[in-house]
C-alpha cells in the first residue's frame, strides 16, 4: 500500500431513535449512500457529496452529516485540499475536473465595501410613497442625437437608436446551457425571468423547443462550438450573446461528454448523441478584436439590425482594455463573468487560480471606459459570485448597468452548492439528464422560487436606493460616493476608485 | 419562366446590398446576379429560399453565414470563412478562398476550385440527415479539418499533391478525404489513416461528379484512382484526461 484510503469527506449518520425506515433517503440519494441489509439501512458515507438531498427528504430529521470528521495533521499551506489534490493525481495523472465557483478562499471585496444611507440632510426615500425606478434599458445608446424641429414645432430624432433591452430590474439570469443543466431547470428559469420581466441567457445548448414559449425573454448564446446555431435560433432569441469566455474557466473551451449528450440534448445542440460537444478555446474566426466585431456585424446583419449583440469576456488582467475594443464594434452590452463564476465543469486549476475579482473587473472596465468618453454608449453587465441583493448594489455602484445571477438561482430551486454538477448525478434534478432525476424538480414551483428570489432581490434594492436617496437604478450606475472600502488596501480602493471607511 | 434580377454592387455596403438581396428573394427571383462586388462581407447573411445567386467580383469575409437554403456562385476568389456556421445551400467559388472555409457549417456544400486557406473546414459538424460538405480542388494549409465534428471534407489536389500540416486536429467527428497518399507527419493528434474501402469511394464519386460539373471538369480521372481517408482515433478525444476532484 502506498497512498492506502484517504479520510472521508464527509460522515453521514442515521439516529436509529428517530429513523422510521421509509427508505427516503434510499431513494433519494442518487450517489449509492444508502442501502437496505434486512432490517437495518446501511450508509456508505465515502459516496456522500454533502448534497443535503436525505436530509432534505428525511421526515423525521434522522439524518446528520459531519464534514471532515477525521482530520489530517493541520497546517497553513498543506491543506487537505493540497494534499489531497496530490493523492488524486499521483493516482491517476489527470486534469482535476471539478463543478461550481471557485473554492479557494480568497478575500470577497464585496464584502469589505459598506453602501450608504441618507441621514438628516439629505432625506432618503420611502419606497413604499414613492416610486423608485428599478427598469433599466441594456443596448447601444447615441453618442448623441440629432433632432430637427419640423415646420409645425415639432421636434424629430433624427438618429437611428439600435434596440435594448428593457429590463424591469436589473437582475438578469446568465447562461447555463440545456445540457449542462436540466430541461426542467433551464424551463423553470425561463418562466421566472418572464415573469420578473428580465432576460435569460441559453448557453451553448441551443434553444429546446420547450422554451420557444419564452423566447422573448432569452439571450440566445453563440460560442466557439456553435452549437445549436442557425438562423431560426437567432431570430428567436431577444438578443444574441457572443461568449468569448467564461468566468470559471477563462481562456479555454468547454465539452459536454458524450455521456450527456441524450436525444434531447443532441436534437437541440444539433450534434449526434453521446458524442462529445467540444467547444474549442477560441473562436476561429475570430483571432483579434477586429474579427470580434465582424462576428457582431455578421449577428446583426443576419438579424437585420434588430437584435442587441452582447459579448461575454471573463474578467482577466486586461479585460478593461478589451472591453474598450468591444464598445467600439457595434455591440451593444458587454457582459464581464468574474473569476467567482460558476459552471457545470471546470478543470479545477483554471476555477480556482485563472481570472480576477468581479468588483475589480467591473471597476477597472468602467473606469477605462469613461477614460475613453464612450461609457454611456454601451451596457455592462457584471457576473460571477452574486449573493445577493447588496452583492447587486455594489456591482452597479462600481458601475454595471445590471448583473447575471447563476448559482444564486440555482439555489433557488434547491441546489446545494456541493459542487459535483460535472457527474450529471445531482440528485435536485438541476444538473442531470437522468429522466428520473430530472423528473424531481416541478418546472411550476422552481419558477415560482427563481421568480421569488429575484423579486425579493428587487424589493431590497429599492429598499437600499430609498435609504440612500436615490430614486433610480440608473443613479446608483458608477456612484462610488455610495460605497466605502472596509479592512481594504490603498492600492485596491484606487482600483476600485472607493474611499475609506470614515473618509 | 425563371425571374431573375441584377443588382449592381459598385460601392454598395453589405447592409442594403443584403436588403436587395432578401427584397428580390422576397418577390419571388429565381435568380440574382450581382455584379462589381469587391469586398462586401456578409453576402447572404442568414439568407433563406430556394434561390441562386451568381457573384461578380471578390465578395468580403463571412460569404453565406449562417445561410440556410440558397445556391452562391463566385465568380472570382471569396476571402475568409465563406459557409460559416452555414446550415443549408451551396457555396460555388471559381477561385480560392481564404482561411476557416466553412467553419462549423452544418449542412450544405461549400465547393472551392482553387486552393484555401489555414483551418478549413474547422469544426464542421453533422447531425441527423444534414452532413456538410467541403471540397477543395486545389490544395488547403494547415489545421484542415481542425476539430472537425461530422461532414465530408474532400481534397482533390489538382494541382499536385497536398503538402500541409497538422491535417485532422482534434478531429472527433466526419472524414478528410484527400487525393493521392498523405505523409504519415502530415496528420495532427487524433488523426488516423485508414484505407478507402469501395463503399467509401461509391459515396464520393456522386460529389466528385457534382463538383466536376459545376466547374466544366472531367470527373473520370478523379475517381478511380488513389485517395487517403483521415477519421478520428477517437469519437471523444478528451476523455480520460480528466479525474474528478
Amino acid at each position: 500500500m502506498t497512498i492506502g484510503s484517504l479520510p472521508p469527506r464527509y460522515r453521514i449518520s442515521i439516529d436509529p431513535v428517530r429513523c422510521m425506515e421509509c427508505e427516503r433517503c434510499i431513494e433519494n440519494c442518487s450517489y449509492g449512500v444508502f442501502r437496505r441489509d434486512g432490517e437495518r439501512i446501511l450508509i456508505n458515507s465515502r459516496n456522500c457529496t454533502a448534497c443535503h438531498r436525505c436530509i432534505a427528504c428525511c421526515p423525521r430529521d434522522a439524518i446528520s452529516l459531519e464534514e471532515q470528521p477525521c482530520d489530517y495533521r493541520s497546517h497553513p499551506l498543506w491543506t487537505r485540499e493540497a494534499r489531497e489534490a496530490i493523492y488524486n493525481q499521483a493516482r491517476t495523472g489527470k486534469i482535476i475536473l471539478a463543478g461550481m465557483g471557485n473554492a479557494l478562499d480568497y478575500p470577497i471585496i464585496f464584502d469589505r465595501l459598506v453602501l450608504d444611507a441618507c441621514q438628516v440632510t439629505s432625506p432618503s426615500i420611502d419606497p413604499l410613497r414613492e416610486p423608485i425606478e428599478l427598469q433599466t434599458h441594456i443596448g447601444k445608446k447615441p453618442a448623441k442625437l440629432d433632432l430637427r424641429r419640423r415646420e409645425n414645432g415639432d421636434v424629430e430624432l433624427l438618429t437611428p437608436i439600435a434596440p435594448n433591452l428593457r429590463v424591469e430590474t436589473p437582475i438578469m439570469i446568465g447562461h447555463m446551457s440545456y445540457g449542462a443543466i436540466s430541461l426542467n431547470a433551464q424551463v423553470a428559469m425561463a418562466r421566472a425571468a418572464k415573469e420578473a420581466g428580465t432576460f435569460m441567457g441559453t448557453g451553448e445548448g441551443g434553444l429546446h423547443s420547450a422554451i420557444y414559449p419564452y423566447q422573448d425573454r432569452m439571450i440566445v448564446q453563440v460560442a466557439s462550438g456553435r452549437f445549436g446555431v442557425n438562423i431560426d435560433y437567432l431570430e428567436r432569441g431577444a438578443a444574441i450573446e457572443i461568449k468569448i469566455g467564461q468566468g470559471a474557466k477563462p481562456g479555454i473551451g468547454g465539452h459536454l461528454p458524450g455521456e450527456k449528450v441524450c436525444e434531447e440534448v443532441s436534437r437541440t445542440r444539433m450534434i449526434p448523441q453521446g458524442s462529445d460537444a467540444i467547444s474549442p478555446a477560441p473562436h476561429h474566426d475570430i483571432y483579434s478584436i477586429e474579427d470580434l466585431a465582424q462576428l457582431v456585424r455578421a449577428l446583426k446583419e443576419a438579424t437585420e439590425w434588430k437584435k442587441p449583440v452582447f459579448v461575454k469576456i471573463a474578467a482577466v488582467h486586461n479585460a478593461s482594455a478589451i472591453a474598450a475594443g468591444i464598445a467600439r464594434s457595434p455591440a451593444d452590452a458587454v457582459v464581464i463573468d468574474g473569476f467567482r463564476g460558476g459552471t457545470g465543469a471546470a478543470p479545477r486549476v483554471f476555477r480556482d487560480h485563472v481570472g480576477i475579482p468581479i468588483e475589480a473587473a467591473v471597476a477597472s472596465v468602467d473606469a477605462k471606459l469613461r477614460d475613453q468618453g464612450i461609457r454611456n454608449e454601451i451596457s455592462v453587465i457584471a457576473s460571477g459570485g452574486i449573493r445577493g441583493s447588496a452583492d447587486v448594489a455594489k456591482a452597479i455602484a462600481l458601475g454595471a448597468d445590471a448583473v447575471y445571477i447563476g448559482t444564486a438561482a440555482l439555489v433557488a430551486m434547491g441546489c446545494r452548492v456541493c459542487g459535483n454538477c460535472y457527474r450529471g448525478l445531482c440528485p435536485w434534478g438541476i444538473a442531470t439528464q437522468r429522466p428520473d432525476l430530472v423528473e424531481r424538480l416541478n418546472p411550476d414551483v422552481a419558477s415560482e422560487q427563481v421568480a421569488n428570489l429575484i423579486h425579493a432581490w428587487t424589493l431590497e434594492l429599492a429598499e437600499l436606493l430609498g435609504a440612500a436617496g436615490i430614486n433610480s437604478i440608473e443613479s446608483l450606475r458608477g456612484n462610488r460616493d455610495r460605497l466605502r472600502g472596509y479592512m481594504l488596501d490603498e492600492s485596491l480602493m484606487q482600483v476600485l476608485d472607493v474611499r475609506q471607511v470614515g473618509a | 419562366m425563371a425571374k431573375q434580377v441584377a443588382i449592381d454592387g459598385k460601392g454598395v455596403h453589405y447592409t442594403p446590398l443584403n436588403q436587395q438581396i432578401r427584397k428580390a428573394v422576397a418577390d419571388g427571383a429565381d435568380e440574382i446576379v450581382i455584379s462589381n462586388v469587391l469586398g462586401q462581407r456578409f453576402i447572404g447573411d442568414g439568407l433563406r429560399g430556394n434561390i441562386t445567386i451568381h457573384i461578380h467580383g471578390v465578395p468580403g469575409g463571412d460569404l453565406a453565414i449562417f445561410m440556410s437554403g440558397p445556391t452562391i456562385i463566385v465568380h472570382g476568389n471569396a476571402e475568409h470563412a465563406p459557409g460559416n456556421t452555414m446550415d443549408a445551400g451551396k457555396v460555388v467559388i471559381h477561385g480560392n478562398a481564404g482561411d476557416a472555409v466553412a467553419y462549423s457549417m452544418r449542412g450544405g456544400k461549400v465547393f472551392v476550385r482553387g486552393d484555401i486557406g489555414y483551418r478549413g473546414g474547422i469544426h464542421m459538424k453533422q447531425y441527423e440527415d444534414r452532413c456538410p460538405i467541403l471540397v477543395i480542388g486545389g490544395t488547403a494549409q494547415a489545421y484542415l479539418g481542425e476539430y472537425m465534428a461530422g461532414g465530408l471534407l474532400l481534397v482533390l489536389g489538382l494541382h499536385g499533391p497536398i503538402k500541409t500540416r497538422e491535417i485532422g486536429s482534434g478531429i472527433h467527428g466526419g472524414e478528410i478525404i484527400i487525393r493521392g497518399d498523405v505523409d504519415d507527419a502530415c496528420l495532427a493528434t487524433g488523426a488516423t489513416k485508414v484505407p478507402l474501402t469501395d463503399e467509401d469511394r461509391a459515396r464520393i464519386a456522386p460529389v466528385i461528379r457534382e463538383f466536376a460539373g459545376d466547374f466544366g471538369l472531367d470527373p473520370e480521372p478523379l475517381i478511380n484512382v488513389e485517395y487517403t481517408r483521415i477519421i478520428p482515433a477517437s469519437a471523444r478525444p478528451f476523455v480520460g484526461k480528466y479525474t474528478w476532484e
